[in-house]
């Protein structure tokens, strides 16, 4: 059914029609209006047979998830930011123990210093802890990866981040189109473990692995995680079978047969490229963009081949590794490893600094004219860095940086965005 | 086992042993279907009090629950010394997640086993859960998601083995190591040597100022009283608290075979008050059968040595002979005495 609704309220009711068990809720913007809905859900009977639970911090609500997961019931949290970083142990845990836990990451930048805005620093830092994470580009997109998250999780019993920009699809209202519980459970079957705690079936979970087979569960990890290279898009083509439209899968081309250049980036801001290629492809410019909805696995056999005519690539990210640049862009690399192209990485939206159509545009013909630096941070105010340079280069109690910056600015984080 | 009817003349002791007691009075241990949670062949060291106070204390929650209980160990000596894979001494359902998280898994198991039950049409969970960890998961580490689990009323019963420091990285002080003692951390050195005095807390008071249904305190000395309480616990709902003192050989540099003599001194000392507590309020306390000075229980550890060198630390004894005293009156630990401590206000949630 087609609803106006908050991106939040979407994912919420997506949730709910995948029949959890068990939610684990702790606030944290901007996932907060998430858990809220569920919470409200649970306790006004919507949702049957569902402990909701108010933990004290997002390492209890890793925690409790992996207690629950482990004595079989479907379980569901969502965090953030700090909380992310906060349930960091418990989430290598949870991959580890190989339970098919999923949750939303409502990305938002890490402090210091402190920003609740958009970026995608956070997941982006959990890139090696075992779990899948894909990137919805829209809100109905944010919905559809819950229930398909839960299927990928159960299926290869390992953890789900689905990942969607904090505000920018969390706190917008669009149309979504809100399956009915007929489909949603005729596409996810009820949970059926590989692994549970069970009296009448005594295992031990979470033994000692010394030397003699670390290496080999490990390995088992990956190769999970190689499976589910396929299983994403048979996941993504059943639901397209039940629910009319295409959602998920590993990769998503636009204009790409003959782009010369071709942009890389997830998460929301496809939207603002694409329309920003629609415009260059009508002054006659041979630019493409290629979405990356699964982050962890890595498509790289995708990547490779959907960018195989492409003459340059323009990584357009929304995270920083701090010491070489692009995150991103490192593994497009590697995806591209003998493959004669340019590529670029642009640094863009940190701490939810809009991306423009004007700077995208201004940004992509540098890129097509080879005028690009490898690493370019988009829309940088150099005034305001090269101050901050020079009073430390000239005063050496030169004082917090960040303070110093907004003193510069004139003005305060209230007056952003 | 079969019952003959003697009369003993130790009558009101246990010491007659199982063969002798009636059947009701017998150990869990002393029964054939006892299940061996903890089964024989796991790695802990010779006397180790921790691993006798699991064993007593899973067996009797396994008769409890008609065995329908799953544990969760916080890392530490006991999960490392009972699993090292692809050997378990688990007879049960176990899991092993985080150092400090072992309260916030069991929320999640007794969570499952709730939903469990209510799709079956049943009102309670029918699987129990029990959480269990050392000082350092408990009082430390794992605090946060202790203290959470408390305020929820969580249907779990956390047991704290307590042997008063972090014993498996290499004996470290912990806030439940005692004054003076000597640990890797705290070394018998300088001006003060060993723990500071005026730290550590008390987590089974703490646990009380929750108002939870149930805190006790127990000890490896009185292995019937552990069976009791574990049981108690086991027949009610909602969150509980067990804290067990489990004196360890290594750690405290004592002989093997003093395990359950130094238990057994530290409550006769009143150093380790036994008692239970309801929603907050004291209801019961093992009264002190015949008071020891506290130098009986010190000089039998290796850890408050330099208290007793050529210059014994007189001044440092008497603090310790001053906490024991305090306890004996807080807890009234003697003669007819009564407890004063509680958090009045917080009866039943």
């Amino acid at each position: 059914m087609l609803k106006q609704c908050e991106g939040s309220h979407a994912v919420a009711e997506a949730v709910a029609l995948s029949r959890p068990e068990v939610i684990c809720a702790y606030p944290i913007s901007p996932q907060t209006h998430i858990v809220e809905g569920l919470g409200e859900m649970v306790k006004a009977g919507e949702i049957k047979d569902c402990e909701y639970i108010n933990v004290e911090s997002e390492f209890a609500a890793m925690s409790v998830a992996i207690g629950s997961s482990a004595a079989g019931a479907r379980t569901y949290t969502a965090t953030a930011s700090q909380g992310l970083l906060f349930m960091v142990e418990a989430v290598y845990n949870a991959s580890g123990l190989g339970l098919p836990i999923v949750m939303t990451v409502a990305n938002r930048a890490i402090g210091a210093p402190i920003n609740i805005w958009n970026d995608h620093s956070d997941s982006m830092s959990q890139r090696d802890c075992g779990w899948i994470q894909i990137f919805a580009e829209t809100n109905q997109e944010a919905a559809d990866l819950h229930i398909q998250a839960f299927k990928l999780a159960e299926e290869l019993s390992l953890p789900v981040m689905v990942c969607m920009d904090g505000f920018i699809l969390t706190h917008a209202y669009e149309r979504v189109d809100i399956p009915t519980q007929e489909q949603v459970d005729k596409f996810l079957p009820p949970y059926s473990p590989r692994q549970i705690l069970d009296p009448a079936a005594p295992v031990s979970i979470g033994a000692m692995v010394g030397p003699e087979a670390f290496s080999e569960v490990r390995y088992l990890a990956h190769a999970k995680q190689m499976q589910a290279l396929e299983l994403i898009p048979k996941i993504s083509k059943e639901f397209e079978e039940i629910f009319g439209r295409n959602s998920g899968g590993l990769v998503r081309p636009y204009m790409l047969e003959d782009a010369e250049t071709v942009v890389i980036a997830l998460g929301s801001v496809l939207g603002t490229i694409k329309d920003t290629i629609d415009e260059m492809r009508a002054d006659g410019i041979s630019i493409g963009v290629l979405g990356i909805n699964s982050f962890r696995p890595f498509p790289v056999s995708a990547i490779r081949r959907a960018l195989s005519h492409a003459k340059r690539i323009v990584v357009l990210e929304k995270s920083l590794a701090v010491g070489i640049g692009g995150i991103v862009a490192t593994d497009v690399r590697m995806a591209l490893d003998g493959l004669d192209k340019r590529i670029y990485t642009v640094v863009a939206g940190l701490g939810g600094r809009n991306i423009t159509r004007s700077s995208l545009h201004r940004v992509f013909r540098m890129a097509m004219h080879d005028q690009l630096e490898a690493l370019h941070f988009l829309d940088l105010d150099w005034n305001i860095v090269n101050k901050e340079v020079d009073r430390e280069r000239t005063t050496r109690r030169s004082g917090p940086i960040a303070e110093n910056i907004l003193r510069d600015l004139g003005q305060t984080k209230s007056n952003v965005g | 086992m079969g019952h003959q009817d003697v009369k003993f003349y130790q009558t009101g002791t246990f010491t007659v042993g199982n063969r002798l007691l009636p059947p009701e009075q017998r150990s869990v241990q002393s029964e054939i279907e006892r299940t061996n949670s903890l089964n024989s062949g796991h790695r802990a060291c010779q006397g180790c009090g921790e691993a006798l106070g699991a064993r007593y204390a899973i067996d009797a929650a396994m008769r409890a629950t008609g065995n329908q209980l799953i544990a969760v160990n916080a890392t530490g000596c006991l999960e490392v010394f009972s699993t090292p894979y692809p050997e378990t001494s688990w007879q049960i359902p176990w899991i092993h997640s985080l150092f400090g998280n072992a309260a916030a898994v069991a929320t999640g198991v007794a969570a499952a086993a709730k939903i469990r039950a209510q799709k079956a049409g049943k009102p309670l969970a029918e699987t129990r859960v029990i959480a269990q960890g050392g000082d350092g998961g408990t009082t430390d580490i794992g605090f946060g998601c202790l203290s959470g689990m408390f305020e929820r009323n969580d249907d779990v019963l956390y047991i704290c083995y307590d042997n008063q420091a972090y014993m498996n990285t290499g004996v470290q002080r912990s806030s439940a190591t005692p004054p003076a003692a000597r640990t890797a951390t705290t070394m018998p050195v300088g001006e003060h040597p060993g723990n500071e005095w005026g730290q550590g807390k008390n987590v089974p008071l703490i646990a009380m100022a929750h108002g939870i249904p149930y805190v006790a305190t127990a000890s490896v000395s009185d292995l019937r009283d552990l069976e009791y309480k574990v049981t108690k616990a086991m027949n009610m709902r909602g969150a509980r608290y067990i804290h067990i003192f489990v004196p360890c050989p290594l750690g405290w540099g004592s002989a093997s075979c003093d395990t359950i003599k130094l238990a057994r001194l530290a409550k006769e000392t009143g150093l380790f008050p036994v008692f239970e507590a309801e929603y907050g309020e004291v209801t019961n306390v093992s009264k002190i059968r015949q008071k020891q000075p506290v130098e009986a229980y010190l000089r039998l550890q290796r850890r408050f040595a330099h208290l007793f060198g050529k210059t014994p630390q007189l001044e440092l004894i008497a603090r310790f002979q001053a906490m024991a005293d305090q306890n004996i009156r807080k807890f009234g630990l003697l003669g007819e005495d009564k407890a004063t401590v509680g958090f009045p206000g917080s009866e039943h949630k």
